[in-house]
């Protein structure tokens, strides 16, 4: 049953083709004959690898989005940005300090920042990236973990702007710093892992390796579980 | 938004709600889950591996004689990229320890093993580093953690998720190691869910008899890899990444050993040659071979290249006749079909019911089970619900996460899952969602033991590549750990064998010898193989590229 699609004109790096008007960007540049090696990845608004800038007719402003999940206009003139040329500077995460110190040294860019928002206009994920690098330049790396939890690093933030701040490197950082560092910690793990170097589950395991079919069967069908909601 | 008619089936789930809501309360089960009969009966009439044309006997290499899934077997008898009289491998482009093929969660957890062990490292990947599922999965990583929780209960649901078939030694290493790499993972920064006393936020999957399930919101995987990848480009010294470069064959030395990779420059459709003296495949799966035609969870790359080409030089293959679905992909909207809803949803308290409100199914049945029992509701009890383009699905409830567990607490556990729905119009803490399986998972692979080793001396395969780890069915939340507790393995097993190793005259007589192979027994086909990438140009644009002697090696 071939149903009779809508259809839209879009330009692909200034070129015009036909495309389903519910297509995703991702999938109009397949459809027009594209086959993608680089600006696709995950497909599912996960990996950063599909950024796309684009302006609609007698609109003046860029706007930004993921080609995977951003639906097609019409009169759209669109091109992706699958590459972002940025410096990733090594650090050893042994030797830093979860402070603003540690961003002085290591992105001192990130005190340029005007503040304009230029880059939180330009996320496709609806981060508050300029709170986040505003929170660094506080000193509140929890903050800054917290607010660029969902980052994708796309990177249409560091492309966008003027200070020549690469945000999502930074919030990265700061993530690591409050993993690492500032996370509270967990007592029962470190007991786990002891008991597990101890040998504590070894005759338990061997046992079950041991087992035929038909003991393990009864025994998997026969277990306990706990309930979906409680304490 | 969803069209009228969907929602007068939406009215009836509103209507089920608040009772189904006081059984979740109740602490008491849903729905009663199967017993061994019944998952066997559902598993045989509906689950896809059972259906007719699935599986067939591939005619070459060392499964011969062995019925695989079909696309696999045509993948397998398949000829190579490369005709390897036209390399010259005295003189190799590259030279390293450990070369690890793949960059994704496997890969990059591997090469960090191998430096500590003072070797150099070579990772080369098809895509981006970290361009992988490791990226995309959502929901979380089981580890045994919980007072009330052990290995062994987690061995106990891993090889009973399984049906038995999983290699038992490899499940042991599974559970054994998972407490330590949650931990690892701290230790490198990945921010773990936890209550306000600091322990770990833990919730149930599919399969666990324990609350097991691990988090960083939905982001799970995404933010262990981007962790990973970060600690992997803070060792350029010792690690060399090489990006668009997939390897398409295995390398050998004239002692069968395993001696590195030709590999392709997807630019440039330049080959070069890396000499290695240990190699690790940690390529992924197979999702985007979209196998009986179904739309899949999973990354672009996901073409089951390491498979092919560890096959070819003589690896054993395992359980390579299974293939997981997804209980829940989206069905609606059509732009997002086939994306994976996070079994978290399911762990948090959301039901599956259809399109008269009512549950069918324990929600948290093993993912093949769960998977058959949609697709019953739908195909044989007619109780599923028809979207605008034709497809069907059931609802999964979403709603009554926040009311199990407080307003909220969908936003913040779910930020991937509410911003997906909420681009497309539909809010998944009001409205529940329409899903249906998608294909998921390889659930087979090279063989390994627990030191990641294959039947190939110096070849080693680590995460979804490999097989034997999760038996024909993997649970939710073991492949995270998996990708994490074998890359960890390969990484330092494979380090030690390097340092070890005398390296023998390099060739690619097995290319050769399959080649040879593949005529005996009579396949004539223009298929090659690894394909690298899926191909989505439609039938008519295809029909007008013309060209008549065209020179690179892509199409």
């Amino acid at each position: 049953m071939e149903v009779k699609r809508e259809m839209v004109t879009i330009y692909i790096m200034g070129k015009a083709y036909k495309v389903p008007a519910d297509a995703t960007i991702m999938g109009a540049l397949e459809y027009a004959g594209y086959q993608l090696k680089r600006g696709a990845g995950c497909r599912e608004g996960f990996c950063g690898a599909c950024a796309t800038v684009y302006r609609l007719p007698k609109d003046y402003k860029l706007y930004t989005g993921l080609a995977c999940s951003t639906l097609v206009k019409d009169g759209m003139y669109l091109t992706q940005i699958p590459f972002v040329p940025a410096d990733k500077p090594v650090y050893d995460i042994n030797k830093l300090e979860p402070t603003v110190v540690t961003f002085q040294k290591i992105y001192p860019e990130v005190f340029r920042c005007v503040a304009c928002n230029t880059c939180t206009k330009a996320c496709p994920q609806d981060l508050e990236v300029m709170d986040y690098i505003q929170a660094i330049i506080r000193g509140d790396i929890a903050k800054a973990a917290d607010l660029s939890f969902d980052c994708i690093c796309c990177g249409l933030c560091a492309i966008r702007c003027p200070a020549e701040i690469v945000q999502y490197n930074v919030g990265l950082l700061a993530r690591r710093l409050y993993g690492k560092y500032l996370n509270s910690k967990s007592k029962q793990l470190d007991k786990r892992i002891e008991e597990i170097k101890q040998g504590k589950f070894d005759e338990e395991i061997s046992k079950l390796m041991k087992m035929s079919r038909d003991e393990l069967q009864k025994k998997y069908y026969e277990r306990d579980l706990e309930a979906q909601v409680g304490d | 938004m969803y069209p009228e008619y969907m929602r007068e089936s939406i009215k009836k789930v509103e209507q089920t709600r608040q009772k189904r809501l006081e059984l979740a309360k109740s602490g008491k089960e849903v729905y009663p889950p199967m017993n061994a009969k019944e998952r066997e009966e559902v598993l045989y009439k509906f689950h896809p591996d059972y259906r007719e044309g699935a599986r067939r006997v591939v005619r070459v290499g060392p499964n011969k004689g062995e019925s695989l899934t079909t696309e696999v077997a045509d993948l397998l008898e398949a000829h190579s990229r490369i005709k390897p009289e036209l390399f010259d491998l005295t003189n190799p482009d590259y030279e390293t320890d450990l070369l690890i093929i793949g960059g994704g969660g496997a890969g990059c957890a591997a090469a960090l093993t191998a430096i500590e062990e003072g070797v150099n490292v070579i990772i080369v990947t098809k895509l981006r580093l970290g361009d992988a599922n490791s990226m995309m999965s959502q929901g979380g990583m089981q580890a045994a953690v919980n007072p009330n929780d052990s290995p062994t209960i987690h061995y106990l649901d891993a090889i009973g998720g399984g049906h038995f078939d999983n290699k038992p030694e490899l499940v042991k290493a599974l559970v054994i190691d998972a407490p330590e790499v949650v931990k690892w993972l701290e230790e490198l920064g990945v921010m773990w869910d936890k209550l306000p006393d600091g322990s770990l936020q833990t919730i149930h999957g599919g399969g666990t008899s324990r609350r097991r399930m691990l988090s960083c919101r939905d982001y799970t995987g995404a933010a262990i890899m981007r962790t990973l990848m970060d600690e992997v480009r803070n060792h350029p010294d010792k690690i060399k990444v090489i990006e668009f470069n997939p390897a398409i064959e295995l390398i050998m030395d004239d002692k069968g050993q395993c001696a590195g990779a030709v590999i392709y420059n997807l630019e440039t459709e330049e080959y070069s040659t890396i000499k290695a003296k240990a190699t690790i495949i940690a390529t992924g799966g197979f999702g985007r071979l979209h196998i009986r035609g179904f739309d899949t969870t999973n990354h672009y790359g996901a073409t089951a290249d390491g498979v092919v080409i560890a096959y070819r030089a003589g690896a054993k293959l395992l359980y390579m006749d299974s293939v997981q679905y997804h209980p829940t992909g989206a069905v609606f909207p059509e732009q997002i079909a086939g994306f994976l809803v996070t079994e978290k949803i399911r762990g948090a308290g959301g039901q599956p019911v259809n399109k008269d409100g009512e549950l069918f199914v324990f929600p948290r049945e093993p993912r093949d089970v769960e998977s058959a029992a949609i697709i019953r509701e739908c195909v044989e009890r007619k109780k599923g619900v028809v979207t605008p383009s034709g497809r069907v699905g059931v609802w999964l409830d979403s709603p009554l996460i926040d009311m199990i567990h407080g307003e909220g607490f969908i936003k913040k556990q779910f930020p991937a899952m509410y911003r997906q729905f909420y681009r497309y119009g539909i809010d998944i803490t009001k409205e529940p969602i329409l899903v249906y399986p998608s294909l998921h998972y390889q659930n087979g692979g090279v063989e390994i033991n627990e030191k990641c080793e294959t039947n190939i001396p110096g070849l080693y395969v680590a995460g979804e590549a490999s097989g034997g780890v999760h038996g024909r069915n993997r649970l939710m939340g073991n492949s995270v750990l998996d990708y994490n507790v074998f890359g960890r393995r390969a990484g330092r097993y494979a380090a030690e064998y390097a340092k070890k190793v005398k390296l023998g005259k390099l060739t690619l007589e097995h290319v050769k010898k399959y080649e040879k192979e593949l005529e005996e027994a009579g396949i004539k086909t223009n298929r090659i193989s690894p394909i690298l990438l899926p191909l989505y140009t439609p039938e008519e644009v295809r029909k007008r590229q013309l060209t008549a002697h065209y020179e690179g090696t892509l199409r």
